[in-house]
């Protein structure tokens, strides 16, 4: 079983607090987020909309909006670095270097006026110091190592004139481009067909294992999770409520919210006789949160103290964590859980 | 009367592409192409197949929000196919559709009370007092508070007005519902309670659905058959067990080994298709998946399979018979 955490993590995030500054103040958008991610392992993070999964990877890649958004407290270690209060100067150095980012929607990333080429060009030409004959030698190469028929023709060819699938392929060769030490893939998948999802995950699994390159992968499919991801952190309304590697996730869930999430989701071969699982309500605003756990509202399994507590991350078994202050007792059986008592669906 | 209650019949939906400054028609899409299919009384017919294949623009031919070019809809047993905006609006009553934003579908500036109340009044001769409580009933269906009804459908969340959406199509008691991605902008956890209670409907007052997704266990879960269509056309159309669990059309075969496994331990393995899929504005010749097919051959290239029965299933390809007796392998 692959060990979460192990000793050699290329980027380490610690108490990552983040917040906003919106017309109707300010609001804290992560809570303490921390998590590792191993050399050359994919560590995928996954939750529902809103919980915090882009933000995250804004921190460490210093794309908050400025003025609007900021680190408030906490760490992102990278190569003896602390990312969190690194200058712009030196973080331009890092950004889409030493750390690539790969977006759900790549006509956003990627810029319209400009071709394919030119694109993967300027990153060689800024980036390694190629001059413009290597910088074109190594782009063409970098197409054939993302696999896109015809190179030099798509070199020449302009974002809107490229399906989802090849603009997504362009942007991980942009991405892979200077050899980073982290590609943060924020669902790149989610906005293509099935057939070239499964395409775009082998790449990545493929050029992973050529590269060496640790991949943080973030997704609300928790299908995409099972098919990527070495170890997995479950979110929820800004914080870190489970980590485990991604077998003991799955097998074994520990967070009320984790095993929700899993048995909600409809299988092939799972018919409708039988009713899904669902989690009641729905996930709390961040403007408005409970004091103690933030799935109170929600947990089947809540305790009097859940209301006003709020649970740690801890360490269950070895390097699987989850912030519940019943998870022990739960996992023993010893709490039920009780749909009642959260009234309606 | 028979227990079907729309019958598509070689229907096609052809959209203009016009280009240049004088925006003269160059072309044509051909966004569905030839298809038929019936769905019964009470039942889910799911629609499958990625984006462009033509789901939305056959659900939208079928409730006759687009016109078709060419072949028939015939709903209740009245042929729908031509009828004007008025002629259909006695129609409207019986089919109704929701949406993947129920957002862009539901007015800013009506309160829930108003949204579900409007149907009642345009179509009904329901007194007032007897819309409240017609109101309140749909409300109870969906599993909305009744104190919501004065609110208004920003303050709602994305799982809420797809209940407020759902509670407006049913609020006619119609026979059949044309469902468009309607849970696939929904988180998961919010997703399977909008899931349980369209199945929990259908029980009650036993409407047919078409369930138009891109999602396939999502589609699997909720329908008694199914169609799987690429391009425009359907390929496959069976009964959604006998689909999932042995597809012929190579094109669901691929289709449903590219679905991410469901635990790390059953990571796929298969070698996924390759190949983009092409414009509908200029498929390919012949079968349109033959590019991407593995099994294809000359025959493929000029000569378009039509969708026929084989075994308990309807399947347009030329070599479906070798491939079901595995003949012919990966
Ligand atoms: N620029 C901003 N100003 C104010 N609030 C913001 C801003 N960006 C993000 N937020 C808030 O931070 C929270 C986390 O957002 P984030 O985009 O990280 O969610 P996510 O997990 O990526 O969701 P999704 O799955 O929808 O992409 C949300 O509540 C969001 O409203
Ligand atoms: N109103 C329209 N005018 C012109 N072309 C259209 C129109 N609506 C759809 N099309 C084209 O018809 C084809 C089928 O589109 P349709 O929206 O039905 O696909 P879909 O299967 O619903 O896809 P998705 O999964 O992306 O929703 C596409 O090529 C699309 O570009
Ligand atoms: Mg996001
Ligand atoms: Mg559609």
């Amino acid at each position: 079983m692959s060990n979460f955490s192990s000793g050699d993590a290329v980027l380490k995030v610690e108490g990552l607090v983040t917040s906003f500054r919106t017309d109707d103040g300010t609001v804290t958008a992560l809570d303490g987020v921390g998590f590792d991610i191993g050399r050359g392992k994919t560590l995928g993070i996954v939750g529902e909309s809103g919980c915090g999964k882009s933000v995250t990877s804004l921190s460490i890649m210093g794309l908050l909006p400025s003025g609007v958004g900021r680190i408030d407290a906490g760490k992102i270690l990278f190569e003896g670095k602390n990312l969190a209060t690194l200058p712009e100067e030196e973080m331009r150095d890092i950004r889409g270097n030493k750390i690539a980012m790969i977006f759900q929607e790549p006509m956003t990333a990627l810029n319209p006026v400009f071709t394919a080429g030119e694109q993967i060009i300027e990153v060689f030409m800024t980036h390694r110091n190629m001059d413009r004959s290597a910088a074109y030698k190594a782009a063409l190469s970098m197409m054939e190592m993302v696999k896109i028929p015809d190179p030099e023709r798509r070199l020449e060819e302009y974002p809107h004139q490229m399906s989802g699938g090849m603009k997504q392929r362009v942007m991980i060769a942009m991405a892979l481009a200077c050899k980073p030490a982290v590609i943060i893939a924020d669902e790149p998948t989610t906005a293509l067909d099935v057939t070239i999802q499964s395409q775009i995950l082998r790449l990545m699994q493929d050029l992973q294992k050529d590269t060496g390159t640790s991949i943080m992968f973030i997704t609300h499919d928790l299908g995409v999770i099972a098919e990527m991801a070495d170890d997995v952190v479950v979110m929820y309304a800004g914080q870190v409520i489970e980590r485990a590697d991604v077998v003991t996730l799955f097998d074994h869930p520990l967070h009320p919210y984790t095993k929700g999430l899993l048995a909600s989701i409809p299988h092939v071969g799972q018919h409708r006789d039988k009713k899904l699982s669902t989690i009641r309500g729905s996930v709390p605003s961040l403007m408005n949160l409970p004091a103690g756990c933030r799935f109170y509202g929600r947990c089947p399994y809540r305790q009097p103290e859940c209301e006003q507590t709020r649970p740690a991350l801890e360490s269950h078994k070895g390097a699987h964590e989850v912030a519940c202050l019943f998870a022990g007792r739960i996992d023993a059986g010893e709490i039920k859980p009780n749909y009642e008592a959260l009234g309606g669906e | 009367m028979s227990d079907v209650i729309l019958e598509v019949k070689n229907l096609s939906v052809r959209f203009p592409i016009r280009s240049g400054i004088l925006q003269r028609q160059t072309g044509a899409v051909q966004a569905v192409s030839d298809v038929s299919l019936q769905v019964r009384r009470g039942e889910t017919l799911g629609v499958v197949g990625e984006s462009g294949c033509g789901k939305t623009t056959l659900g939208r031919a079928i409730v006759r929000l687009y016109e078709p070019s060419e072949g028939t809809v015939v709903f209740r047993g009245e042929d729908i196919t031509h009828k004007t905006h008025k002629e259909l609006s006695a129609t409207r009553k019986h089919m109704q559709m929701i949406f993947q934003d129920p957002y862009a579908s539901l007015n800013p500036r009506k309160n829930v009370g108003a949204i579900l109340e409007e149907p009642l009044l345009l179509n009904t001769n329901m007194n007032r007092e007897e819309r409240l409580a017609r109101v309140f009933e749909l409300m109870d269906l969906v599993g909305l508070r009744r104190d919501a009804m004065n609110r208004y459908p920003h303050e709602f969340s994305g799982g809420q007005r797809q209940r407020i959406g759902i509670a407006r199509a049913i609020a006619l008691n119609p026979d059949l519902i044309v469902a468009d991605e309607a849970v696939s902008a929904l988180d998961v956890s919010i997703q399977a309670q909008v899931i349980n209670l369209l199945v929990e409907l259908q029980k009650k007052l036993g409407m047919a659905y078409v369930f138009v997704a891109h999602d396939l266990a999502v589609v699997q879960y909720i329908s008694d058959r199914v169609a799987v269509m690429y391009l425009g056309r359907v390929v496959e159309l069976g009964s959604s067990k006998d689909v999932y669990a042995d597809p012929l059309h190579p094109y669901t075969k691929a289709l449903l080994a590219a679905v991410p496994a469901a635990h790390p331990k059953d990571r796929k393995k298969v070698q996924p298709l390759t190949g983009d899929v092409p414009s509908p504005a200029n498929p390919p010749s012949g079968c349109h998946f033959h590019p991407r097919c593995r099994f294809a051959t000359d025959k493929c290239k000029t000569e378009a399979p039509a969708l026929r029965r084989l075994g308990h299933v309807d399947v347009a390809c030329h070599h479906a018979e070798k491939i079901k007796s595995g003949e012919v392998q990966a």
